[in-house]
């Protein structure tokens, strides 16, 4: 069931774009959300909120744009790479500090680093170009230049290709023993312990994943913009993640990209058709997924999908 | 005289100045079934906190298998071969009780085995096993919250003699369970234990269950061992009767 959802879903953001040319630089950006967005919902099972998660996402961004900008690189892969591994380091080194809290402390905790991160973009100039952020130049796709339009088909299609492989690897390391205990921890810590566990050790194998997901989306993002600013680490950035993880629920591992697609197909719609209302829209939205579908977009799919099977 | 497999050398706690342990000295061996008994707040389940890491003593130490553990934390202790069953079933609320018995083997084995998953044969097999010894084969897809107080128990058991340990440590297994129930649940787990050979240490309040199923009883009282012998031998001494059987 999961697999089938999953599938029906790509194949529905592959394919919807050739109708309708105009959202393929929507789901790109939708999706480079969708997968900062499934790192917060790993560590959701934990019972954890980051409200701090855009910072691997502004880190994954700004690697982008100040290796192609400052070191001349611009292979698409080396860029996206490089970018993952950044953001990774970063999570390591944060992760460690922040996985030795719970609950509010937890969460502040990230939204506070998230500021710092801010801050230090927008502040040091010359190395991230302050408040005016930093070009991220179209990359070279093994060795070839192309045009902005037929990268951005070409950078659609890959993030297509690279959520397959992410999906597959993320749902695998959720059905391992370290994927299982994280709702482990969120349920009964100290037993964990208790199992010769270390639960910090579980919980910053998950941080670290989450950030180098998240830093995968900054180098997505950044590549689709052709920029990055300081505001990708603001801590409102790191709430819209929360949302969308919330919104598309944490039961299925697509759920957060189907969370993301939805919250940008509302956002687009809802700015052409009624832009002083988009805010009262999504709050709306929100309430309904957390009244009628606590499972969140993928829960109701699922719930469809194994109610249909039922029947027949 | 071979070392014992625990060994509490003069251990001492206070909390807010009350005694809880004061000056503890206590061996067990290997394959001994221990009762330790007690009024409320003699300190017996203060001396399984120490003695997993819970709380640090002011003073002595624990040694298993004649190495030190008394600073070691409860996940470092664990690895040295004790595991705990609590008085209040510590489980896994979302997963079902097979699931809580895979998590646990996965956690002996080694939970950086990330490539594997739980529905790997090599964990299935041996959770199967498990649940059968303690008698909750057919339960194996319930949460905890679905089951009994006295299967619960059990299942908290099954994640402990998961981690194949030398020494288990239970705390009231019987507590919370009704008075029909308890003598099976007690049988149930004490013929695993042997099965397993596994050495237990067990606080309870029953004094039928300690006579009959305790190779040995230690009696805490004021945070002092002040009797240990056979059932028999405890439970017809004069103080014993006066100042903890009475009140236990």
């Amino acid at each position: 069931m999961p697999i089938l959802v999953t599938a029906l879903f790509l194949l529905f953001v592959a394919l919807l774009p050739i109708a309708v040319p105009w959202l393929q630089f929507v789901f790109t950006l939708a999706l480079a959300h969708g997968l900062a967005a499934l790192g917060v919902a790993l560590l959701l099972r934990a019972g954890l909120i980051s409200l701090g998660h855009a910072t691997f996402y502004a880190i994954g961004a700004y690697t982008t744009a100040y290796l192609s900008t400052h070191l001349g690189v611009t292979d698409f892969f080396v860029l996206l790479m490089a970018s993952v591994v950044v953001a990774a380091i970063f999570g390591v080194a944060i992760g460690a500090f922040m996985v030795r809290y719970r609950s509010i402390f937890f969460a502040m905790l990230n939204l506070a680093v998230s500021m710092i991160v801010f801050a230090i973009l927008a502040k040091f100039y010359g190395l991230t170009g302050g408040t005016d952020g930093m070009r991220v130049a179209a990359p070279t796709i093994l060795g070839m230049e192309l045009e902005r339009a037929t990268f951005g088909r070409v950078l659609f299609y890959s993030v297509i290709g690279m959520l397959v492989a992410v999906l597959i690897l993320a749902g695998r390391y959720l059905q391992s023993p370290l994927g299982q205990a994280l709702s482990a921890v969120h349920t009964n810590e100290v037993r964990l312990e208790y199992l010769g566990v270390s639960v910090n050790r579980v919980l910053l194998c998950a941080y670290t994943i989450s950030a180098a997901l998240a830093g995968l989306g900054g180098a997505v993002g950044g590549m689709a913009i052709g920029h990055v600013v300081p505001e990708l680490a603001y801590w409102t950035a790191s709430g819209h993640l929360v949302l969308v993880a919330v919104l598309g629920g944490i039961g299925g591992v697509v759920g957060p990209l189907m969370g993301s697609i939805f919250i940008e197909l509302v956002h687009t719609f809802a700015t052409g058709y009624a832009s002083g209302a988009w805010n009262l829209i999504v709050g709306v939205a929100l309430l309904l997924v957390v009244f009628f579908m606590p499972q969140g977009l993928y829960g109701l799919v699922a719930r469809l999908g194994s109610k249909k099977k039922a029947m027949s | 005289m071979s070392v014992p497999l625990l060994r509490a050398v003069d251990l001492k706690i206070s909390f807010d100045g009350v005694l809880a342990a004061d000056g503890v000295n206590l061996d067990i061996h290997e394959d001994e079934f221990v009762a330790i008994i007690g009024p409320n707040g003699a300190g017996k389940t203060t001396f399984l906190n120490l003695c997993t890491g819970y709380v640090r003593p002011s003073a002595g130490g624990v040694f298993i298998g004649g190495r030190e553990i008394t600073r070691l934390s409860p996940r470092q202790i664990t690895r040295t071969g004790i595991a705990r069953a609590f008085q209040l079933p510590q489980l896994f609320a979302e997963h079902t009780i097979y699931e809580n018995v895979l998590i646990a083997i996965a956690a002996r084995k080694g939970f950086w085995s990330a490539f594997s998953t739980l529905s790997d044969p090599v964990y299935a097999e041996e959770a199967g096993a498990l649940m059968d010894l303690v008698g909750l084969g057919g339960i194996a897809h319930l949460r905890p919250v679905e089951i009994s107080e006295g299967m619960r128990k059990l299942a908290d058991i099954a994640l402990a003699m998961a981690l194949k340990p030398r020494l288990l440590l239970l705390d009231e297994p019987t507590s919370g369970v009704s008075a029909s129930e308890k003598f099976g649940l007690m049988e149930t787990i004490v013929g695993a234990l042997r099965a397993e050979k596994v050495t237990a240490l067990f606080v309870e309040h029953d004094m039928e269950i300690v006579r009959r199923f305790a190779d040995r009883v230690v009696v805490w009282n004021q945070g002092q061992v002040v009797a240990t012998g056979t059932a028999e031998e405890v439970l017809n001494d004069p103080y014993v009767k006066e100042n903890v059987v009475g009140v236990a």
